[in-house]
């Protein structure tokens, strides 16, 4: 593949840097990232995706856009509200580059669709907004090979992973997954949602454009990923936190001995 | 002995498990997760993990939020 002249001017600052120039532009293009959840995460996440020329994107998302949405959620406009948010993060992707394929999967993540739908692309980005949700990408991905760029925030926090429990270090020791930092969801309504316990939109967009400079980093396989460590940002002090997660031994997905062997567990 | 629990130091007069350290704090282990020492200590060693003089507790806790 060879960038057209438009693309040399389009991408030129990613050019300039001697860990991406045109062979990591075109691996960038030649890339696929599903990203779960057009929100919060999604949005800078989506865009800054778009903007650095990720061939293919994903999108997935069963809501609508909702005024309530745009407070922090800025790949939608006022005048998306109402329609299907997959829908209007297209149109945004597509107007601030063309270069990029975008496509739309207006679904709930489930145990039936999770499975085809992760395997589809080179890497998941996981933005959405239930406990649920995320333990069912991280099995996905699991058991299909591939990357899990996870990030969450709540109120004036945000935390960001990379998992790839599938995977080994250049040791041989293997990395861990959600499940080894988070083994049971916590019980329905016990932990507020972004709509019960509120969010400052900026601190989602901290964490969606660290979000994306994670994917970015896998893609193009520079620098350090954050596989076996976990980011914690604490917005209102202004401080970041780096721990180490530990594979646990006895995960139910990717222990010695795993009870997970399928999706069949998040059916109903 | 003395450990720091979330940026506190605190005097412990006998041994404690990060299962007790999570009672004693009154917290609910799934909306946890314990960082010791800049390590998140899995959830199934909880019992046979005692805290050692000088230790660095920090609790995580879960988020979920899109």
């Amino acid at each position: 593949m060879n960038l057209t002249p438009e693309q040399i001017q389009r991408y030129s600052r990613h050019l300039l840097l001697k860990q991406v120039g045109g062979q990591g532009q075109e691996k960038l293009l030649a890339g696929s990232v599903l990203v779960v959840g057009a929100g919060g995460l999604g949005a800078p996440l989506l865009l800054y995706l778009a903007a650095a020329g990720v061939g293919t994107l994903g999108v997935v998302d069963d809501d609508q856009v909702d005024l309530t949405n745009l407070q922090r959620q800025i790949i939608h406009k006022t005048g998306d509200v109402g329609r299907d948010k997959t829908q209007s993060a297209r149109e945004a992707l597509l107007a601030l580059n063309p270069d990029v394929t975008v496509k739309t999967h207006t679904v709930r993540l489930n145990a039936k669709n999770a499975y085809e739908l992760v395997s589809a692309y080179d890497l998941v980005a996981d933005g959405s907004d239930s406990f649920e949700t995320r333990a069912l990408i991280n099995d996905a991905c699991f058991f299909a090979r591939r990357p899990l760029v996870s990030a969450a925030v709540g109120q004036f926090d945000g935390q960001l992973s990379l998992f790839k429990a599938y995977d080994t270090d250049e040791r041989g020791s293997r990395f861990p997954c959600y499940r080894c930092l988070y083994p049971q969801s916590p019980a329905p309504g016990t932990v507020p949602s972004c709509a019960e316990a509120g969010i400052l939109g900026a601190l989602s967009g901290v964490m969606g454009a660290w979000q994306a400079l994670e994917v970015l980093k896998e893609i193009l396989s520079i620098g350090t990923s954050l596989a076996g460590r976990l980011v914690l940002f604490d917005g209102l002090g202004a401080q970041t936190r780096n721990v180490k997660i530990q594979p646990d031994p006895d995960c139910a997905l990717c222990g010695a001995h795993p009870t997970i062997k399928d999706l069949t567990l998040h059916h109903g | 002995m003395q450990v720091t629990i979330n940026g506190e130091t605190q005097a412990l007069d006998a041994p404690l498990n990060l299962q007790a350290l999570l009672k004693k704090l009154g917290l609910d282990g799934r909306k946890v997760a314990i960082e010791r020492n800049l390590e998140i200590v899995p959830h199934s060693v909880y019992k046979q993990t005692g805290l050692q003089d000088g230790d660095r507790i920090e609790i995580v806790h879960f988020i979920g939020g899109g």
